[in-house]
């Protein structure tokens, strides 16, 4: 058993949450809770040097001025990428995800440079903002239950992100944008760092991947029962099928056109 | 969107009257009935009290009234800078701005920038402005005259950054400042243990004058003492007696269904809206006055935004001391943040059924816009049910038989119970 309390730092939360992206933090530090490991949040806040000894960083999405103010301390800061390369581990959301690559667009339509974690580069897309669900199949295994490799979230940014020879994309795009590259690329993973256009709570809708976040640091986990997995398969079904809000359901497509994966909406918890 | 609005029309229906404006993230339906409430004792009123905030349903409104009386209006934040632009207003009233349906909406600084620039060309406007809240005060920076007062903030999520130089706003004792020189205003107005304080904001008064009014109101919460006192400021603009503004609004004990008192079968149900994280910090401390069990629904239609991410800003972890049922659309959004937030819940998708999950006799419901629209239309639907005495007839105990509607808003503006009428 692990004796030292795991360090979830939500990093600039007041420049970098914009939606409710401090939920990946609550959800780290709970499924470690639930398991008996100790653990707390530690937030650190912009305009102070950035916390050390960190065993997770958390990066949320935030407007084009306050993710440009957040890249340009942290780049100064310096301890983020020492942190990563000490083996810490980094989730990194929209604003935040891009943030984290060689470059992005700032608020003035220019390039900015990032934090170089991550070999990807950040440039506005040239249709209309990707809003809206966005799904996509993990590039791999997140646990034994196979439903678990569908991520979902909701996705809401301009960007365009082109990842490097040696970064692998997080998923594959189901429905919605993600990267917006031609291979329909969503998210990035490589080492100990993930990143996704998945904003908001997206642990808390895939708790697979906070878990795997968790194993990088403590091992192999014991799985968590009770409330929270049913609730979760109820959300996970409610958004992926729209079993959730049946009278809507009938009226609108369903999620995917061409039920790739064999997918099939299995019979409605949800909508009772 | 059905009703294109010819700018002339709202010009010409807005001529020859006075016109107050009321805009913010939360609070514009409360405020502009209490304004109207307040005004009313001056002579007729025209309002939207309905909420139908869009170009369309504020002429509407003013198609309705009598030519010459004066009109309150609730204006929809994005359309404000164009609507008065046309109204010509005597008197605006801003309360607040913070994120709201993201999804569709524009991010809330860039709503700032563009009310201070529509105020900048509408010099004869005289501002009601709530200086807790640093994009407001942005906001207003431009307008000719301001009366500034202290409606309160307690969501700072998204005012931890200066609107004037992006350097950090330091927080001290309800005051704010930044090392630009951004800061707080003093307040002309405010609310001290429920007295309303106002200076020289009367003709008569001078600079130093402070007058003090006991506020009667059956409106609850700290939040709608902070609407009262932005109402009786813009209402002394518009020439009403504060005592007799203040007396009128002490009659008020409802908006649109929202504080209202309801029963269904034997359970006492309050009927409170909340729409986003900054609406739900008050709503909290409303909820905390009471550990009566709370049945909370959201829905994630258009009229609400479609990403309830937003459900993670707030800290539900305060309602932990009590039993709350997750109910409406996302149901299972709500259910899964409250078991992270360590709250003691049940989930029941379908409203009418949640009313009645509790133990409790006396229960809070709060829902977000369209949730809310839902049980109004759901109890609309039941009473000839109770009227009829059997209670066993209600349509509660079969889901296929809700009156629940399937399809609900198209946009806030738009009128609940127009739409109604249409089922």
């Amino acid at each position: 058993m692990r004796e030292s309390v795991l360090r979830v730092v939500a990093v600039h939360p007041e420049l970098l949450g914009t939606y409710g992206d401090f939920g990946n933090a609550i959800v780290l530090v709970q499924r470690a809770l639930w398991r008996d490991i100790p653990a707390e949040i530690v937030e650190a806040k912009s305009g102070e040097p950035l916390v050390r000894g960190g065993d997770i960083y958390c990066l949320g999405g935030g407007e084009d001025g306050p993710q440009a103010r957040s890249a340009l301390e942290l780049r100064s800061d310096g301890a983020l990428a020492s942190a990563i390369s000490g083996g810490a581990a980094l989730f990194a959301v929209c604003a935040g995800f891009q943030l984290i690559g060689e470059s992005f667009t700032g608020p003035d339509g220019k390039r900015q440079q990032g934090l170089a974690i991550l070999d990807m580069r950040t440039r506005r897309g040239p249709g209309l903002r990707a809003v809206g669900e966005l799904a996509s199949f993990a590039s791999e295994d997140l646990g034994v239950d196979s439903m678990s490799r569908i991520l979902t979230g909701f996705e809401n940014h301009a960007g365009h992100s082109d990842l490097g020879a040696g970064v692998a994309p997080l998923g594959k795009v189901l429905r919605g944008v993600g990267n917006g590259s031609q291979a329909s690329e969503e998210g990035a993973i490589s080492g100990r760092v993930i990143g996704t256009y998945m904003h908001g709570p997206a642990l808390a809708r895939n708790p697979a991947l906070a878990d795997l976040l968790l194993s990088w640091i403590v091992g192999p986990l014991d799985p968590i029962e009770g409330e929270i997995e049913e609730e979760t398969g109820s959300l996970r079904e409610s958004v992926l099928f729209g079993v959730g809000d049946r009278r809507r359901a009938r009226r609108r497509r369903s999620l995917f056109s061409k039920r790739p994966f064999g997918l099939r909406r299995r019979s409605g918890v949800a909508g009772e | 969107m059905a009703l294109t609005m010819d700018p002339h029309v709202l010009a010409r229906l807005s001529a020859g009257r006075l016109v107050a404006l009321v805009s913010g993230t939360n609070g514009k339906t409360t405020t502009t009935k209490l304004l109207a409430a307040a005004v009313g004792t001056l002579s007729g009123v025209v309002t939207n009290e309905g909420g139908a905030n869009l170009p369309g349903g504020l002429v509407a409104a003013l198609a309705g009234g009598s030519r010459g009386v004066p009109a309150v209006l609730e204006v929809d934040e994005g359309y404000l800078g164009m609507v008065a632009e046309v109204a010509r207003p005597h008197v605006i009233v801003l309360l607040n701005l913070s994120r709201d349906q993201l999804d569709r909406v524009s991010e809330v600084r860039m709503q700032a920038d563009k009310w201070r620039a529509a105020l900048s060309r509408l010099a004869s406007a005289r501002v009601v402005a709530n200086c807790d809240d640093p994009l407001v005060v942005w906001a207003a920076g431009t307008a000719g005259s301001v009366t500034w007062v202290a409606g309160g903030q307690s969501w700072r999520g998204d005012s931890a950054g200066c609107p004037s130089c992006d350097g950090h706003l330091i927080y001290d004792s309800g005051k704010w400042a930044c090392g630009c020189g951004f800061s707080r205003p003093e307040p002309d107005a405010w609310v001290e243990d429920g007295v309303l304080r106002m200076k020289s904001s009367r003709p008569g008064f001078s600079g130093d004058d402070v007058a003090a009014w006991p506020i009667r109101l059956p409106l609850p919460g700290r939040c709608n003492l902070s609407n009262a006192a932005m109402a009786i400021s813009a209402a002394a603009l518009m020439g009403a007696g504060v005592k007799e503004a203040l007396s009128a609004i002490a009659s008020i004990s409802e908006v649109a269904g929202r504080y209202s008192l309801v029963q269904v079968d034997g359970v006492q149900v309050r009927m409170l809206l909340a729409k986003n994280p900054a609406g739900w910090m008050e709503l909290l401390e409303l909820l905390e006055e009471t550990k009566r069990p709370s049945v909370i629904a959201i829905n994630a239609r258009l009229a609400d935004g479609q990403d309830p991410s937003w459900l993670w800003d707030v800290p539900f972890e305060r309602l932990a001391d009590r039993f709350v049922v997750a109910s409406g659309d996302r149901c299972w959004d709500l259910a899964v943040r409250l078991t992270y937030a360590n709250v003691p819940h049940t989930t029941v998708p379908e409203l009418s059924r949640a009313l009645l999950s509790t133990d409790g006799s006396s229960i809070d419901f709060a829902g977000n816009y369209t949730a809310f629209q839902d049980l109004r239309r759901y109890l609309a639907g039941r009473r000839p049910a109770v009227l009829g005495n059997t209670s066993s007839q209600t349509p509660i105990a079969t889901s296929t038989s809700s009156p629940l509607p399937g399809i609900i808003a198209d946009h806030p503006g738009t009128d609940p119970e127009d739409r109604s009428s249409k089922e």
